[in-house]
C-alpha cells in the first residue's frame, strides 16, 4: 500500500470541497451510503473519487475521512533526537489507536523520520523508535499488533527541503498510512 | 602557515548526463614538495590520446597535500624524455623532483607510457618505467604513475588508482531517482550499478573490492543486498522484520557485521555469508547500530544511545562486554577505523555543526577534519592518508576530501540542482586492476 500523504491531503481537500457544495444545498448521493469506505470506492471508481458530507453538522462517513476528527490528523511530529510522544499529539495517535480497535480489518503503516542532522543510519534507529512509540500507544487502546506495520526511513524522506529547524521540525515526524 | 588555494580543476558530465561533479583543492599548504611535471609528448602519428596523463598525475599529487606541482605555464621548458632535461632550468625554479614522459603508439587503439623521475639537486635519475595501456585506460594509468611517485617520493603507498561508491539522489517524493555510483578516486569516469525510486543507503566496499553491500527500500522495506560490482549480480542477504541497515564487510570478506532490529529494537549481529547463520552481537534496549570492524578482525565498534546519547562503543568480534570508546561530545557516530587500526574517523558534534573528526585511539584524542555544518559519512583512504566524507552548507551538497593532518581539502561539488551526492565510500586495494 503506497497512499503517500500527497494523497491523504488531495482525498481531504476533496472531502472539504463537497462539504463546501452540500451548504449550497446540494442533493448528497454519499448520504445514503454513509460508512461506505469512500476512499477506496474512489480508487476503484478509476479517476473519480467520492466522499461523504455533513449531514446537520454530524458526519456519519467513515470517521477517517471526516476532516475535523481526530484522525484527519496524519503526521505525528516529535523533538530533536526524541521519540517520545509530545503532549498535543497523545490524543491524536490515541483516537487512531481506537479506531483500529473498533475496525479490527482495518490496517496501518507508521512511517518513521528523523531530519538529516547527524549520522544516516543512526536516523533509522530513530526513525523506527518514533514509529515504535506510536504503535505502542496504539496497541494500549486495543488495537492488535497485525494491525500496524512499522517502517522507517531515518533521514531518506524528507518532507520538507531546508536547512533550518523549521524544515528539521517537519521532518522529526511519523505518518500515519491506512 | 595555511595558504589558500581556490581553482576549479575539472567539470566532468556524468553517465546519463545528469550527475555533474567539480572538484576544487579549498585549501593548500606551504611546505608542500616542489615538483614539475611536464606534459607528456606524443610520439605518434595524428593527435595522440585524449588525457593529459601529466595534468592528471599532477592533481593526484596536490590533493594528497603532500606535493606542490608547478604551474605548466612556468616551466621554462618541455622535455619528455632524459636526453632534453637541462637541471639547472629546473633547480633555478626550486623544483625538487621532475617528471617527464612520453606516450607512443602501441599497436591498434593501444599506447605505451613511458615516463623518468629524476631528483633535480642530484641530476639524477630515480626511476623509469613504461607501461602499456589503450585509450580507456589512460586515466587510470596515469593514477598508476601517482601511486608509484607517490610512494617513490614519501614511502608510503598511493591510494589513487582506486575508486570510490557514493549515492546520488534526484528530485524529491514520487519523483525522487536514487543512483549508486562508483567513480575513480577523484571522482572521475562515474558508472552507475544500481538505480531506483526508492532509498538506498550505506554502500560498504568487500575488501577485496569486488562487491558492494548496500541497503535498499524495495517494496517499502529495508533489505541488504551484496551486488558483484563488475557483473551487476545481486543477491539478498539480510530482510528481517524491521531494521536492514549498516553493513559492515569483516577484513576476512565472509561476514558482514549489520544492524537488524528484528528482536524488538536495533541490535548488531554477524552474518556469516557462507553458511547463512546470524550471531547477535549486542543486547541492550538502547539503539545500537553503524558497525564497524578493526582491521584485525577482532574489535567491533559502533553507535549506541545506551547513555543517553549517541556515542561510540566498541566489543569484541566474538562476543562479550561493550565498553565506551568517546567520552568527548554530546554526539559521536558512525566511527571506522584506519587502516593501521590506530584511528577513528567518526561524526562529531560541535556546537550547532555536525563535523568529521579523527581519534587517535592510544590518546582518545580528537582531531577535526572538517567545517562543514552537516559533515557525515567519513572513509578511509586504503593507505590511511586522507579521509572522504559528505559535506553540506547552505544546501550545498557535496564530497570531500581531506588529509588526515587536515592540511589539504578538497571538494567534490553535486552540480545539479537539487541533487545531492553523499554517503561516498572508499574502496580497499584491489589485486586486480
Amino acid at each position: 500500500m503506497k497512499i503517500n500523504l500527497a494523497r491523504s491531503a488531495i482525498l481531504i481537500l476533496l472531502a472539504l470541497t463537497l462539504v463546501g457544495c452540500s451548504t449550497f444545498g446540494a442533493k448528497d448521493e454519499q448520504g445514503d451510503g454513509a460508512g461506505a469506505p469512500v476512499s477506496e470506492a474512489g480508487q476503484e471508481g478509476g479517476g473519480s473519487a467520492t466522499s461523504a458530507a455533513r449531514e446537520g453538522g454530524v458526519w456519519r462517513g467513515n470517521p477517517l475521512d471526516n476532516p475535523d476528527g481526530p484522525l484527519a490528523t496524519r503526521v505525528i511530529y516529535f523533538d530533536y533526537d526524541e521519540s517520545r510522544i509530545h503532549p498535543d499529539y497523545q490524543q491524536i495517535v490515541i483516537s487512531h489507536g481506537q479506531y483500529l480497535a473498533a475496525n479490527p480489518r482495518v490496517t496501518l503503516t507508521v512511517e518513521g523520520h528523523a531530519d538529516e542532522r547527524g549520522s544516516r543510519e543512526y536516523n533509522i534507529a530513530l526513525g523506527e523508535r518514533r514509529a515504535q512509540a506510536v504503535k505502542t500507544l496504539m496497541l494500549a487502546q486495543g488495537a492488535a499488533d497485525s494491525q500496524i506495520a512499522t517502517v522507517s526511513y531515518g533521514e531518506e524522506r524528507p518532507l520538507v527541503a531546508g536547512f533550518d529547524e523549521a524544515a528539521w521540525s517537519q521532518n522529526r515526524r511519523a505518518e500515519l498510512l491506512y | 602557515m595555511r595558504k589558500f588555494i581556490v581553482f576549479v580543476a575539472m567539470l566532468l558530465q556524468a553517465v546519463q548526463g545528469f550527475a555533474a561533479l567539480t572538484i576544487e583543492i579549498t585549501e593548500g599548504v606551504e611546505g608542500a614538495l616542489p615538483i614539475a611535471l611536464v606534459p607528456f609528448g606524443w610520439q605518434g602519428s595524428g593527435a595522440g590520446p585524449d588525457e593529459d596523463i601529466a595534468a592528471i598525475v599532477a592533481r593526484d599529487l596536490a590533493g594528497s597535500g603532500r606535493f606542490k606541482p608547478m604551474p605548466v605555464a612556468d616551466m621554462l621548458a618541455r622535455p619528455t624524455s632524459d636526453t632534453e632535461v637541462e637541471f639547472r632550468d629546473w633547480k633555478v625554479l626550486g623544483m625538487e623532483n621532475l617528471v617527464v614522459g612520453r606516450v607512443l603508439p602501441n599497436g591498434s587503439g593501444g599506447y605505451l607510457v613511458r615516463f623518468q623521475l629524476f631528483d633535480v639537486f642530484r641530476g639524477a635519475q630515480l626511476a623509469s618505467h613504461t607501461i602499456p595501456t589503450t585509450q580507456a585506460d589512460l586515466r587510470a594509468t596515469a593514477h598508476q604513475i601517482a601511486d608509484f611517485i607517490y610512494q617513490q617520493l614519501t614511502g608510503e603507498r598511493g591510494a589513487f588508482a582506486t575508486r570510490i561508491a557514493y549515492i546520488v539522489s534526484q528530485g524529491s517524493g514520487t519523483e525522487q531517482r536514487i543512483t549508486l555510483q562508483i567513480a575513480d578516486a577523484d571522482g572521475q569516469r562515474p558508472q552507475t550499478i544500481v538505480t531506483s525510486d526508492t532509498p538506498l543507503m550505506s554502500p560498504a566496499w568487500s575488501p577485496d573490492g569486488r562487491r558492494l553491500a548496500y541497503v535498499s527500500f524495495d517494496n517499502g522495506k529495508p533489505a541488504i543486498y551484496v551486488q558483484e560490482v563488475f557483473t551487476g549480480k545481486r543477491y539478498q542477504v539480510a530482510s528481517y522484520k524491521g531494521i536492514n541497515g549498516a553493513p559492515a564487510w569483516s577484513p576476512d570478506g565472509r561476514q558482514l557485521a549489520l544492524t537488524l532490529s528484528k528482536d524488538g529494537n536495533p541490535e548488531i549481529y554477524l552474518l556469516n555469508l557462507g553458511s547463512r547463520s546470524l550471531r547477535r552481537l549486542t543486547n541492550h534496549y538502547a539503539i545500537d547500530t553503524e558497525p564497524a570492524w578493526s582491521p584485525d578482525g577482532r574489535t567491533i565498534v559502533f553507535t549506541s544511545d545506551r547513555g543517553g546519547k549517541p556515542q561510540i562503543y566498541q566489543v569484541p568480534a566474538s562476543g562479550g562486554r561493550a565498553s565506551r570508546v568517546t567520552f568527548e561530545g554530546s554526539y559521536n557516530a558512525r566511527a571506522s577505523y584506519s587502516p593501521d587500526g590506530r584511528y577513528l574517523t567518526l561524526v562529531t558534534q560541535q556546537g550547532r555543526d555536525y563535523r568529521i573528526g579523527v581519534l587517535e585511539l592510544a590518546s582518545r584524542r580528537l582531531q577535526l577534519l572538517s567545517d562543514g555544518q552537516l559533515d557525515e559519512s567519513p572513509s578511509f583512504a586504503p593507505n590511511g592518508s586522507m579521509v572522504i566524507y559528505a559535506t553540506s552548507k547552505g544546501g550545498r551538497h557535496g564530497l570531500a576530501v581531506v588529509s588526515v593532518d587536515g592540511r589539504m581539502r578538497q571538494r567534490i561539488v553535486s552540480q545539479e540542482r537539487g541533487g545531492a551526492v553523499r554517503e561516498p565510500v572508499w574502496s580497499p586495494y584491489t589485486s586486480a586492476k
